[in-house]
């Protein structure tokens, strides 16, 4: 197996793990940490692609591992800001109690 | 594939299982930071020195910490630890089996395994890009991007403030002057 399958494998496990706590974790805190995880699989792709690619001076994957790591920067920042919220109105931040959006 | 690599993807998969796994909040945190941490020394591995160390600066420095703060701010101690995971909980873990066996599946069959890597597996030594190169390519070429980046962090500071704003209409809108109600204060 070469480098880039390696890398290829360890971000689709790193992906699945993800994905597993996003669809079994109750809290929604950890929901959030999950789609954190399968994000930063993709980037472990980009990097892997950009390294081992054909034209690396390029800079294209690693140019988007940038990008997308200040998109998750924001998207933490509101769906933590998101959680808190409606842990002040229901009292709750476990995703399977809150089951109405009316206010 | 080298013993580094191998190392450092073991701990961060490990890192990523205790996360999703543990019972304690706190503790999921901790294994989280342990993930990002192992994944910014897999880019720096991979010669990414730059990505591994923004990934260090905003995931383990920034993310983290949100994250304790979100999970002491909500209280993560009182949810009762026996009851981590939902009732639909075994159907998410067969789908991200099921994700996992396909994507697996793909990489392993796949000419990337193979035949197209083959060629660059002999190229060993790391891309050359110092961190002016990265600059000049971001001001140059990918300029559009960086601005449209630029305004969306604002509008996210902006949102998350918004969100975070404690509702002030919801105490009594009948009694302006009563002291707001003790549960309001986070």
């Amino acid at each position: 197996m070469n480098p880039l399958a390696g890398c290829l494998l360890v971000s689709a496990l790193l992906f699945s793990v993800g994905l597993a706590g996003a669809l079994t974790r109750r809290s929604a805190i950890l929901v959030l940490a999950g789609i954190e995880l399968m994000l930063n699989a993709a980037n472990l792709n980009f990097i892997a692609f950009w390294r081992f690619g054909p034209h690396p001076e390029a800079l294209t994957g690693f140019i988007f591992v940038i990008f997308s790591i200040a998109v998750a920067a924001a998207e933490a920042a509101v769906g933590l800001a998101l959680i808190l919220a409606i842990y002040r109105h229901a009292r709750t931040s476990d995703v399977s109690e809150i089951t109405e959006m009316k206010g | 594939m080298t013993l580094a690599f191998l190392i450092l993807a073991v701990l961060t998969v490990a890192g990523g299982v205790a996360a999703m796994t543990l019972r304690r909040l706190v503790h999921c945190a901790l294994a989280l930071t342990v993930a990002f941490a192992g994944l910014a020394a897999l880019y720096l591995n991979l010669g990414a020195e730059f990505a591994g160390l923004a990934q260090l600066l905003v995931y383990v420095g920034a993310i983290a910490i949100l994250i304790v703060f979100a999970i002491l701010l909500t209280h993560g101690g009182e949810s009762d630890p026996e009851k981590v995971f939902s009732p639909a909980g075994i159907a998410g873990g067969v789908i991200a089996l099921a994700v996992f066996a396909v994507l697996g599946w793909a990489v392993t069959t796949s000419s990337v395994a193979h035949g197209w890597g083959a060629g660059a597996a002999a190229q060993t030594s790391a891309p050359q890009t110092s961190v002016r190169e990265i600059g000049l390519t971001l001001m140059q070429r990918y300029v559009l991007p960086l601005e449209v980046i630029a305004l969306m962090l604002t509008a996210a500071m902006i949102g998350a403030v918004i969100l975070a704003w404690r509702e002030k209409r919801s105490v009594d809108p009948g009694a302006p002057s009563a002291p707001p109600s003790p549960e309001l204060r986070v």
